[in-house]
């Protein structure tokens, strides 16, 4: 880990810890949040972690920037990964992987070279780190995937991703707590709610849990509550 | 109680706020009124907290019916405002009664005007803000996120107490030349000289395909040869330049987090200057210090309290 603190904004500082996208980061970047969090207290207004950074809103009425790169120094020195077992929390998310809602899994298997079972079996056998939190309410960027899996973009986005859609880019997967237009990999759908604004803490996923797929069938899928209409063919 | 009735509305305008804070890491966006300077007056006017829910109209096209004696207060854009047919001019608080007309037609000067009503408008607090983002279905009227439409009541319980003038010095002349300041940012030595010369001395013009999100900008394209960036958050008034070499500034309603590189930020007076730039005016970008702008912010602040 390194400490690379930069000016972002009037009231605004990137700390920059690290180079790479690695699993390994997020124990540091959790434990640097919560420090970052007890130190700064009222006087922060945001804290947005991402892969390698962790963005600072401070409130430029109660403190000046050289004060509030002490209070980084201050808070990080001696700074210690989270223990896995406070590193976020684990979650289980069901997904029905089939072509009608997964309407990407046999361009996934052309692309591969994989049946459809196998990209299925390579994506649910896993457990992903939640790098960040964007895109949309409550979308966590997980990861990373099977590089056997790692496939682009959609070269035209979808109008409309249906919510609950689980998707794949690159090394990294998803799931659409909102219907949105999306350019990922639709490879299946959970019936997990993922943003809910009546729940504490609003997203299902923050930086830092894990997450594993669970394939279930189409009746116990239908059975919590997720929705089976397909992804139409026009969007 | 008094309200507002909407008439006609075009769509556009919706109940905005200062904003929705402390939720960015969820990926939620900040929303509020893209021209926060104008919210502040328009709300101080009234003798209102700075960041009360007021209504911000884009280009007009709405007609509001008075619902009761009261005074209101408009700042912002010139959208030609008529109350019964007599013309309102914006930067100043005004009596309404009870079943006159208050109309807004089309921008003589800026872009988005802002109504503030004592003690500001009713709407739930969504995620700790009544901000209206259609893309997220957060905030406004209701809470699901959207704009006005008709038939909508707007309801405010405040009184119409005693009001304040705007000092003169104050109302900004959106006819003059826009120079806009930025705060350089990190990856500024990323982008070839050549570049730079041309970020800070082209006269640059507003793309009309621009949106609460990115309000995009016109010119010669500018080179990055600096390392990629790996996805990180993204401050209000950030200046990205994608492959295209055309800067974006990203707004109140961005996404949280992007990994194209930035010029820097702009400062947050020059962000509300902006929002008031119609499409193909021009503008330009000048280089700022922090601590100047960090106190002109303060000045601000403190003078609307």
């Amino acid at each position: 880990m390194k400490l690379q603190i930069e000016r972002a904004a009037v009231d605004t500082l990137m700390i920059r810890l690290f180079d790479r996208i690695e699993e390994g980061n997020m124990p540091w970047l959790l434990a640097a949040a919560q420090q970052l969090r007890r130190q700064f207290g009222d006087q922060l207004i945001d804290l947005v972690p991402s892969y390698t950074t962790l963005m600072l809103h401070y409130d430029l009425r109660q403190l000046d920037e050289h004060t509030a790169r002490e209070h980084i120094f201050t808070a990080l020195a001696g700074l210690q990964p989270l223990p896995p077992e406070h590193a976020g929390r684990k979650h289980e998310i069901a997904v029905w992987y089939d072509p009608s809602v997964g309407p990407d899994l046999q361009r996934l298997s052309g692309l591969t070279g994989l049946e459809v079972s196998q990209v299925i079996a390579l994506h649910s056998d896993h457990e992903y780190q939640v790098f960040a939190l964007g895109f949309a309410p409550g979308f966590a960027y997980m990861g990373l995937l099977d590089e056997r899996l790692a496939a682009p973009r959609l070269a035209t986005p979808r109008k409309r991703v249906p919510a609950g859609s689980v998707a794949i880019a690159e090394r990294q997967t998803a799931a659409y707590p909102l219907a949105s237009p999306g350019g990922w990999n639709l490879v299946g759908r959970t019936p997990a709610p993922l943003f809910d604004r009546d729940r504490d803490g609003y997203s299902l996923l923050q930086p830092g849990d894990r997450v594993q797929f669970v394939p279930v069938e189409h009746a116990e899928f239908v059975r919590l509550g997720g929705d089976d209409t397909p992804v139409s063919g026009d969007t | 109680m008094s309200s507002l009735l909407v008439e006609r509305t075009l769509g556009l305008a919706q109940l905005q706020d200062g904003g929705r804070f402390g939720v960015r890491h969820l990926g939620v966006t900040q929303g509020g009124a893209l021209d926060w300077i104008a919210l502040g007056w328009a709300n101080w006017l009234l003798g209102n907290a700075p960041t009360a829910c007021a209504l911000e109209i884009p280009l007009g096209g709405v007609t509001l019916l008075c619902e009761a004696d009261t005074t209101l207060a408009l700042t912002g854009a010139d959208l030609a405002a008529m109350l019964d047919g007599k013309t309102i001019a914006p930067w100043r608080s005004f009596t309404v009664r009870h079943g006159q007309r208050l109309q807004f037609n089309s921008p003589r000067s800026g872009v988005r005007a802002y109504l503030a009503a004592p003690g500001g408008f009713s709407a739930p607090q969504v995620l700790g803000s009544a901000a209206t983002v259609t893309r997220e279905g957060l905030g406004g009227l209701d809470g699901s996120g959207q704009a006005l439409r008709r038939d909508d009541r707007l309801v405010f319980e405040g009184m119409a107490s005693s009001t304040r003038t705007m000092p003169k010095q104050r109302i900004p002349a959106y006819s003059q030349a826009v120079r806009l300041e930025l705060i350089p940012g990190a990856q500024i030595a990323g982008f070839t000289g050549e570049s730079l010369f041309r970020a800070f001395n082209q006269v640059w013009r507003i793309d009309p395909r621009s949106d609460r999100m990115g309000i995009r900008l016109a010119g010669t394209p500018l080179g990055y040869s600096g390392e990629p960036l790996i996805s990180e958050g993204i401050p209000l008034g950030a200046v990205q330049v994608p492959p295209d070499g055309l800067p974006i500034v990203l707004m109140n309603d961005r996404q949280t987090i992007g990994g194209y590189p930035r010029l820097g930020a702009l400062t947050p007076a020059s962000v509300a200057r902006l929002t008031q730039c119609a499409a193909e005016d021009e503008i330009r970008l000048m280089a700022v210090g922090q601590g100047k702008a960090r106190e002109e912010l303060i000045a601000l602040l403190d003078w609307w309290e």
